[in-house]
């Protein structure tokens, strides 16, 4: 099992997040990022998401090998959309588990910064008003 | 030198295709990469893209060679 993956069909949270419960793990955390109805002050009705598969993978593999070398977790998994997507859909799960909370939280908030920095996937927001638009950040602290 | 190169994103809406294959002359990727910019009016400046050779992110200087596949990244937006 990669604890990386790309998806084209929905993210099924619950199902990611049992996969990390274990009898060692008295802390499972998990973070979603979601579809949202605006950025950047303008209304969103959609997105789609492009990756670059293979390096996406083996990028976002590497990046929870680090997280597990850097991070005393059990386990830790990431599943990222691609494709089209919904308001309200789920774009992103990342999970932790470890023995205490402080670790899982911790492990979490890393992949998840890493993962948007580092892994080939762009983003092309569709907009209300009919126009889209690919996103390209030009620095590291976007949200 | 026959390259087969990779577009994402707005690259790929300037390019007006996802792929492609190139005859260049040029020996790595920053020139290939500046010649591309002029041909398909490429906007996004070198120095915020990052670059895959066959599926491995490299350096802009790595020499290229026949049938090397280019994949020219721009800043990344996922999550």
């Amino acid at each position: 099992m990669s604890r990386f993956a790309l998806s084209d069909g929905p993210i099924d949270g619950a199902a990611l997040e049992r996969s990390l419960q274990s009898r060692a793990a008295g802390a499972v955390v998990s973070f979603a990022g979601w579809v949202r109805d605006h950025n950047d002050g303008r209304a969103v009705r959609a997105l789609t998401y492009q990756a670059y598969a293979p390096l996406a993978a083996s990028e976002g593999n590497a990046i929870m090998d680090e997280a597990r070398q850097r991070f005393d977790v059990l386990d830790a998994r990431c599943v990222h959309r691609i494709g089209d997507l919904m308001l309200g859909d789920c774009a992103v799960w990342v999970g932790a588990s470890a023995a205490h909370r402080d670790v899982a939280f911790a492990a979490c908030r890393w992949i998840i910064d890493e993962i948007k920095q580092r892994v080939p996937i762009w983003k092309n927001e569709h907009y209300a008003d009919g126009e889209s638009g690919w996103l390209h950040p030009d620095d590291r602290s976007r949200g | 030198m026959n390259i087969r190169l990779l577009y994402f994103a707005a690259l790929a809406s300037a390019a007006g295709c996802d792929a492609e294959p190139v005859q260049t002359s040029c020996d790595n990727a920053a020139a290939l990469y500046d010649e591309l910019a002029v041909r398909h009016g490429f906007t996004l400046a070198r120095s915020r893209l990052r670059v895959a050779v066959n599926g491995v992110f490299a350096p802009w200087e790595q020499r290229l060679r026949e049938g090397d596949e280019v994949a020219l990244l721009p800043p990344v937006s996922g999550g």
